[in-house]
């Protein structure tokens, strides 16, 4: 699962009024590469939360990510080849997310987050 | 009749590792999926701006049908209940990123972020209960409730369903309705009941600005507009048949007679049956106004 799949995933457990962002736990990383389209990252910018972003890539080992960032830093290489790489490079192939209200665990395995709730959650 | 997956056993034990393995080999599934794919893609009318779009698979199953959306340059989220079908997806090494979740219990995804949803061959799973705790109408409303919240303003949806009966295609259609959604079915070839494609277009938001006319294909390849077949801005469904004031239908036949009726009261009483005594009024016909 990529960065920014986390990112626009909550929980959607019954009773759970913001389960988002999910906490990661990350066990094993992955790099994949993948071309760069500076358009998708522009109109993916605005809908980044990008607090949950930084966090999320930091859980994930990647500290180069700015605390803040602004639409104008989009003109900088840079940034963009940063923030690619931690949108759609960054893999978490074992680990877990947690929801950050009930604590939930909803482990990832093989790449795959496993977001089944139990019958008494729905 | 053909046999339907759905009436064989629920989604996650009818698509296990053998199944999977065989859905994904089978060049004929494959070559259905990808058309379908295609056509959903084109039915979701995505701005030609050569941006590359966020889009959202329900039921992507081994990624058949999200290959269809990366060769179009886009990117592709997935979600789907079969665990052994995602794995065949991931030794696929499909583009997009896979999720292992229920659509009968809501898609767990921040509002507003979705540029669209395609779904091939999956919605009528949510018409059957397979668990006590299930009820299809329940999880249909938590399905397209968490869809239209995670959808963009404007977004589509399109969905390509086998809907069991006409019962099911209703309970599907109000169920996204109810959501907010506005919308209708496309029937690609109407008259073929093997071809016959059903899709569920749904639009959220602002519909009506730029909604282009879908129309269904025909089997020479035009597009034809079926009965079925809506446009946005034409939501209202024609039932208004059975209440229109029927047309006065002249009554011309002059009948049979006196002579006639006399004839075969007779010959009925020669047969031995009960028939009424000839009156004065025997023959005549009724006022008008009766």
């Amino acid at each position: 699962m990529r960065l920014i799949t986390h990112n626009m995933l909550s929980s959607n457990i019954k009773g759970v009024v913001n389960g988002f962002p999910l906490r990661i736990e990350a066990e094993k990383v992955v790099e994949k590469t993948m071309e760069m389209n500076s358009e998708f990252l522009e109109k993916m910018f605005e809908k980044v939360d990008w607090k949950a972003f930084v966090d999320a890539s930091r859980a994930m080992g990647y500290t180069e990510l700015p605390e803040e960032a602004n639409s104008s830093m989009l003109d900088s290489d840079e940034f963009l080849n940063r923030f690619h790489h931690a949108l759609l490079e960054l893999d978490l192939e074992e680990g877990a997310l947690v929801c950050p209200e009930t604590g939930r665990r909803f482990p990832v395995s093989k790449g795959i987050p496993n977001m089944l709730l139990h019958e008494d959650e729905v | 009749m053909a046999s339907r997956p759905e009436v064989i056993a629920p989604p996650e034990i009818f698509y296990d590792d053998a199944e999977a393995r065989k859905y994904t080999s089978s060049s004929r599934i494959v070559q259905i999926q990808a058309t379908l794919s295609e056509r959903a893609l084109e039915l979701l009318a995505l701005p030609d701006d050569g941006v590359p779009k966020l889009l959202l698979d329900i039921g992507c199953g081994s990624g058949l049908s999200g290959e269809t959306i990366s060769e179009n340059g886009h990117h592709w989220i997935g979600l789907d209940i079969s665990a052994s079908m995602l794995n065949v997806a991931v030794e696929r090494e499909v583009e997009g990123d896979l999720l292992l979740g229920d659509m009968g219990q809501g898609i767990g995804i921040r509002p507003g972020v979705m540029d669209g949803a395609i779904s091939i061959s999956a919605v009528q799973w949510l018409c059957n209960a397979d668990k006590s705790s299930h009820n299809p109408r329940l999880r249909l409303k938590a399905f397209f409730t968490s869809l239209y919240k995670c959808l963009s303003n404007g977004a589509r949806a399109v969905f390509q369903v086998y809907p069991e009966n006409i019962d099911q295609r209703e309970l599907i259609l109000n169920a996204a309705m109810h959501a907010g959604f506005a919308g209708g079915i496309v029937v690609d070839f109407p008259h073929s009941s093997k071809k016959r494609k059903e899709f569920l277009v749904l639009t959220c938001g602002q519909c009506s600005v730029n909604a282009s006319i879908s129309k269904g294909k025909n089997e020479d390849g035009e597009s034809c507009s079926d009965d079925d077949s809506e446009d946005e801005e034409n939501q209202t469904v024609c039932i208004s048949d059975r209440h229109r004031p029927r047309k006065k239908q002249k009554n011309n036949k002059v009948g049979k007679g006196k002579e006639w009726l006399l004839r075969k009261k007779e010959q009925m009483r020669r047969r031995g049956n009960v028939v009424p005594p000839n009156t004065k009024y025997t023959g005549r016909k009724r006022k008008d106004r009766f």
